[in-house]
């Protein structure tokens, strides 16, 4: 089933035109990977799909995106979009606060106050990210005070402790060591299961390691959407070809 | 085997590099005066306070009731804190809320937030006798206060609030914007975003410049000569005038009379204000640390 469909979706930042009639489906409980040398918009694809774009002053959207059938640049309240929609950033960016309070954030944020039910999450989504044998007697220090990877696991964690139906991950790996990069890559796989994970990477080890369907994309163009054995195996366009053979980008 | 540290340079090492670069020990000789001065100075007039004032802390000058004998300063005491209360309570509200506004909510390069910090900047540089015969045109004449607590503590509300606005503007620029873009991700929304997550991050640097805006106000007389006024007795409301501590000195040198509990006064509104600065950096500390 699919749960993202981008139709004709063009995108401006004042007059540049960062993305041209995108075509795009993304399947539930998949991985999906954009891939793409620097600039190409594949960032700025996956911040369109939780409107982090509309931060953005002078940035213009056309076109359709859908969740589920239905427009998220149409009624829907945009901090119910981002509930649904959680993203993991480039730069691990826990709050200055205890590792329990960031994890309590999002739940407190979206009206659970009762204090078993938060524990009950904070130990749950702390699980999930693979991170609680680690932290769980340092839930009252900073987060601030935890390493890189576990920084991040945390950002993990807490994106998910608000139970959203898609996790985006914009290069979430590119600030950490291998067994750091490991551990969310393995993350990454148990989490499909139960998300939509659609994650933006410069490393295509990584996309050919975890994901099921990559994109390629250009100077604002999707060149080639396919499985990602296919992508990587045969690829259709000469560009995408050139790419992952590391002829350019 | 040798055991002391290799990185460690010693003195004699030190004084051969500067034999060769006889320039380089100038500067450090200059740099190095420089420091001693700047502190010399500033120890030398709080010893001189301390000296000339702390024999004449008599129990007189703490009686209840003042009368020109004694010439006690309690009043100008309770004044003074009800002054700096009333000043924040106006001041902090507008001051942290204007800088939310320009930092969170306007269009960055906005031509009216331009237009609002060159304001601010040009009210923190006028002199705060100016302050004064503002407040005592407006609030004193045009609005009928008269010369009283309130009238003086808009004045010096008006007077700090420039600095307030400008110190949580730059606290709350230093916020990085990561910790907006995490708490939006999450969906919360704008406000719950300023009041948990940006707030708490600037509170150490808007509690700075609350503490410097207290300094202020314990140490302004130009601007509350004319608004409060320097009436002596115990204020029964705050339509009555009264003299903080630093008016209360300033006439008290004025008249010639009292040089001597001048000088007393001068330690008490040292001590004062070293009690609000530490009191207030021990709060910033407790918040902080809580994050």
């Amino acid at each position: 089933m699919d749960k993202f469909t981008i139709k004709n979706m063009n995108l401006y930042y004042g007059d540049f035109h960062a993305l041209k009639n995108v075509e795009l489906n993304m399947q539930e409980k998949r991985i999906t990977a954009f891939i793409g040398p620097s600039g190409c918009g594949k960032s700025t694809l996956l911040k369109s799909l939780n409107r982090m774009n509309d931060l953005v002053e002078g940035c213009k959207i056309t076109g359709d995106i859908k969740l589920n059938g239905e427009d998220i640049y149409g009624s829907m309240d945009v901090n119910i979009l981002r509930k649904r929609v959680g993203m993991v950033f480039q730069k691990a960016n826990p709050f200055p606060m205890s590792v329990y309070d960031n994890i309590a954030f999002g739940p407190r944020t979206h009206g659970i106050k009762n204090k078993r039910e938060l524990d009950r999450i904070v130990e749950e989504t702390l699980r999930d990210a693979a991170i609680w044998d680690e932290l769980k007697d340092r839930l009252k220090k900073s987060a601030l005070g935890l390493s890189g990877g576990q920084q991040q696991r945390l950002c993990i964690a807490r994106a998910l402790a608000v139970k959203p139906e898609v996790l985006l991950m914009d290069e979430a790996t590119s600030a950490l060591d291998p067994v750091s990069t490991g551990k969310i890559e393995e993350l990454c796989l148990r989490l499909k299961d139960k998300y939509t994970i659609i994650m933006v990477t410069h490393n295509m080890q990584q996309a050919l390691r975890i994901s099921d369907k990559t994109a390629f994309f250009l100077l604002g163009e999707m060149i080639e959407y396919n499985d990602t054995d296919l992508i990587f195996s045969s690829p259709q366009d000469k560009r995408t070809e050139e790419y992952i053979t590391g002829r350019f980008g | 085997m040798v055991n002391y540290a290799i990185n460690k340079i010693t003195l004699r090492q030190r004084l051969r590099e500067y034999k060769k670069k006889p320039i380089s020990f100038l500067l450090l000789l200059i740099v190095g005066l420089a420091a001693l001065f700047s502190a010399t100075a500033l120890v030398f007039i709080i010893i001189y306070i301390i000296i000339m004032g702390v024999p004449h802390l008599t129990p007189d000058l703490f009686a209840l009731k003042y009368n020109s004998d004694n010439v006690s300063c309690m009043p100008a005491i309770i004044n003074t804190l009800i002054i700096t209360v009333l000043t924040l309570i106006i001041s902090v509200p507008f001051g942290i809320g204007s800088a939310i506004y320009l930092v969170e909510y306007a269009k960055r390069g906005n031509k009216f937030v331009k237009v609002i910090r060159t304001m601010a900047e040009t009210l923190s540089g006028i002199p705060s006798i100016v302050y004064g015969l503002f407040g005592m045109l407006f609030f004193v004449t045009a609005l009928h206060w008269r010369i009283s607590l309130l009238a003086g503590a808009f004045t010096l509300a008006i007077m700090v609030l420039p600095t307030i606005m400008r110190t949580t503007e730059e606290a709350l620029i230093t916020v990085p914007d990561s910790y907006r873009e995490g708490s939006f991700g999450l969906g919360a929304g704008k406000l719950r975003t300023i009041i948990k997550i940006i707030l708490p991050s600037a509170m150490p640097g808007i509690l700075a410049g609350i503490i410097l805006a207290v300094g202020r106000i314990a140490g302004e007389t130009a601007a509350l000569l004319y608004t409060s006024g320097s009436a002596t007795g115990t204020v029964s409301s705050i339509m009555d005038s009264g003299r903080t501590l630093a008016i209360h000195m300033y006439v008290l040198a004025n008249e010639g009379l009292h040089t001597d509990q001048a000088w007393g006064t001068a330690v008490v509104l040292l001590i004062l204000v070293l009690v609000i600065n530490t009191l207030s950096a021990f709060i910033a500390k407790k918040l902080s640390s809580k994050n």
